[in-house]
């Protein structure tokens, strides 16, 4: 790991103003992902930042929904009764990520901002248009097995947010807090959050230089009290999703009055289908609409050609998350 | 990088632990300035720390210094500086657990911890469970009795995950001892050893 100069940080401005006068500059916090990426020469920062002193902690109801700090801990957020009650789907995906020790150390800001899983991307003996932009994808003919069908561009492929937690974020409309080196806040939708890779897959969110995020806030409802986050990996336990599914679902009398639905592990980025949501409300919550549903989300995949099995194990993946809600 | 300090001399056996026993708790004393509370660290280090710098770091009860780079992670500060080589580096990528250590009763990968970040915790290794008197741990005594390793090159991370496992109420059945276990990789796959080592300690664990 190439060396860097540290900086605990004890005030807000003083991180995101020490970032913002950095270009070479990391925020650190639990640094589960960015040790390991520094470890492989992928990311090289001249500087870290440590927020871990900031204020930014705390696990509140508030009028408009939960807000958690983002420099709470995974499993502290997981196993949090407000968070297991009233978001079922947050905290199964962040108690079936990683492992019990990365999910002490990791904070909700970092794990919204991992980066890719993909191989190339995390070999810099291979070229890849994240990481060096215009080198080109070794994936588009190589090994795309665990890569995204949904969302992705002839530069990458990569399911560029290889993680649970903002599948869940996504399914139920949660919106992050940003603070610039200005001390200005602001509001982003999980949903507007993320970046579609397009022509610079280097650029993988909306987040400015110097922004950090402070906060999420998930929306209370009847969908996301009866939410589920199904996960499905090579391994039983310990393993990236090769599929996931965030589900939320409102039923009355048999029919269902709203419908969350978000994919992990297919898209280039979280994949909320409105496609599948539309479909759902009004219906009878029967398992033939669940796969209608199904057959909507996965409508636009593009697969490659060791992916293709994505497509129909997202669609069980969805119907059976949708039929253990239902039930 | 290197160590500051020359490498102390090797038992008759091949080891340096017993010498580094000693000369951990006495140096630790001598050399240690008083430890830092997590109020008086915002003031000493709210500034920015290029190259070698002195970092402390209270690791089972001691309070030791070393001279080392903001790069240096805490599992290379505890094998490379300190000599508690007890700590295992398998992946240095978070993804096998043998580098387990407790920092304020948590369990976590040592190798992502940087030592620089680790100031003015608590860092319990597999060398601080035993007594003073050297009578084991009861998760220790238990993997001796279930030979919950074949190898043992995983088994000090895999016993500092057991005891905090324990402590988390995560070993409640066997399937849930799995789950909760599943950031320690065996090679040897010990497993239902290793379970039921973890089963039989959880009733002895005060």
């Amino acid at each position: 790991m190439n060396n860097f100069s540290y900086i605990q940080a004890d005030k807000a401005k003083e991180a995101t103003a020490a970032k913002r006068d950095d270009k070479s500059a990391a925020f650190v916090a639990g640094g589960t992902a960015l040790i390991d990426l520094m470890k492989l020469n992928v990311e090289n920062h001249g500087q870290l930042i440590d927020v871990n002193m900031l204020p930014f902690r705390g696990i509140e109801m508030t009028k408009d929904g939960l807000r958690i700090g983002a420099l709470e801990r995974m499993s502290d957020v997981g196993e949090h009764p407000l968070v297991k009650q009233n978001f079922p789907a947050v905290s199964e995906s962040l108690l079936l990520a990683a492992s019990a020790q990365l999910r002490n150390m990791a904070s909700m800001g970092g794990n919204v901002l991992q980066r890719t899983r993909c191989g190339y991307f995390r070999d810099t003996a291979f070229p890849c248009n994240k990481r060096e932009p215009g080198t080109g994808c070794p994936a588009l003919e190589g090994d795309n097995r665990n890569l995204a069908i949904l969302g992705t561009s002839e530069t990458c492929i990569a399911t560029s947010y290889p993680g649970d937690l903002s599948v869940a974020l996504t399914a139920l409309d949660a919106v992050l807090t940003l603070e610039n080196a200005k001390g200005k806040q602001r509001q982003v939708p999980i949903t507007k959050f993320y970046l579609l890779p397009g022509t610079t897959p280097q650029r993988e969110n909306v987040l400015e230089a110097d922004e950090l995020i402070v906060a999420i806030t998930i929306p209370q409802t009847a969908a996301a009290r009866k939410s589920k986050y199904l996960k499905v990996r090579d391994r039983s336990s310990y393993a990236y999703a090769l599929v996931s599914a965030a589900v939320g679902l409102e039923v009355q009398g048999g029919t269902v009055r709203a419908a969350r639905v978000a994919l992990g592990g297919v898209g280039a980025q979280p994949w909320r289908s409105l496609e599948a949501e539309k479909a759902l409300v009004g219906q009878p919550a029967t398992e033939a609409t669940f796969r209608a549903a199904a057959e909507l989300a996965l409508r636009g995949a593009k697969p490659r050609e060791h992916n293709a099995y994505k497509i129909e194990m997202a669609k069980n993946t969805l119907v059976r998350a949708l039929s253990e809600v239902a039930a | 990088m290197s160590a500051p300090t020359t490498p102390a001399p090797l038992n008759p056996d091949g080891s340096r632990r017993t010498f580094m026993k000693q000369a951990g708790g006495f140096l630790g004393l001598a050399l240690a300035p008083p430890f830092l509370s997590q109020a008086e660290r915002l003031t000493a280090l709210s500034k920015k720390v290029e190259g070698v710098s002195t970092i402390s770091l209270k690791v089972n009860g001691t309070v030791r210094t070393i001279r080392a780079e903001p790069r240096v992670t805490l599992l290379d500060a505890l094998r490379e500086y300190l000599d508690l080589t007890g700590s295992k580096k398998g992946c240095d990528h978070g993804q096998c657990g043998a580098c387990t250590v407790l920092v304020d009763g948590r369990r976590v990968n040592s190798c992502l911890t940087l030592a620089i970040m680790s100031q003015g915790k608590e860092i319990t290794t597999i060398e601080g469970l035993a007594k003073e008197n050297g009578e084991l741990h009861p998760m220790q005594a238990a993997f001796l009795k279930h030979d919950g390793f074949q190898c043992g090159y995983c088994t000090p991370g895999q016993i500092m995950s057991a005891v905090a496992c324990v402590k988390e109420g995560h070993a409640g059945s066997e399937a849930e001892v799995r789950e909760w276990m599943s950031g320690n990789l065996c090679r040897c796959s010990a497993y239902p050893n290793i379970t039921a080592a973890i089963l039989e300690a959880k009733g002895q664990m005060g």
